[in-house]
């Protein structure tokens, strides 16, 4: 029983819980740019700690320095693909969800 | 730990089917692409969970890799395209 494997359960039971929010936001929220809000957060969170949980697991090895590097990618990728998509859909003329006046 | 790992692979896998629902059912293109964007980071963790339960992470962590960034050129090319789109009209 190394000294990792709680801190591994841990950080995956954190990506697994992140992921359940980002999928409750995606599914539960009123309009495009708003489940981005969701998505593009949670899953960037999520994906990073699983990642770690992962590493944790593998030890100190080439494959866990592979993993840290896919997690950096991620952590830089995924906060400009939202801002890509966003930026298209708000040139498309999608309009943000507002709360009725009157 | 085995089984520990195939119950987060199970969780994820139900979670990919939720988000499903939004790439069928979801008004307009914008809503899919996000969908699609969003099921390929979960696909990203299940092949590396799928590396640990066959014991083979040292093969599966480059094609999880690949599909990291396959999945971010497609996405950026979508919405670039999409823009384009957007302004001609």
């Amino acid at each position: 029983m190394s000294i990792t494997i709680p801190f591994s359960v841990l950080f995956m039971v954190g990506g697994l819980f992140f992921f359940i929010t980002a999928t409750l936001g995606l599914l539960r929220f009123p309009d495009f740019f708003t489940r981005l809000h969701a998505t593009g957060k949670g899953d960037t969170l999520a994906v990073l700690l699983c990642l770690i949980g992962i590493s944790l697991h593998e030890g100190f090895s080439l494959t866990s320095v592979k993993i840290i590097i896919i997690a950096i990618f991620m952590s830089w990728a995924q906060p400009t693909a939202t801002h890509a998509i966003s930026r298209a859909g708000l040139k498309c003329g999608l309009k943000p969800w507002m709360k009725k006046e009157e | 730990m085995n089984g520990f790992f195939l119950s987060i692979g199970t969780g994820l896998c139900i979670l990919t089917f939720f988000v499903l629902y939004r790439v069928v059912f979801g008004p307009g293109v914008f809503n899919r692409i996000a969908a699609i964007s969003a099921i390929g980071t979960k696909t990203l963790i299940i092949l590396l969970i799928m590396g640990i339960i066959y014991d083979r992470v040292e093969m599966f962590v480059d094609i999880s890799m690949v599909y990291a960034f396959l999945n971010f050129v497609g996405c950026l090319a979508a919405a670039k395209y999409l823009e384009m789109e957007g302004q001609e009209q």
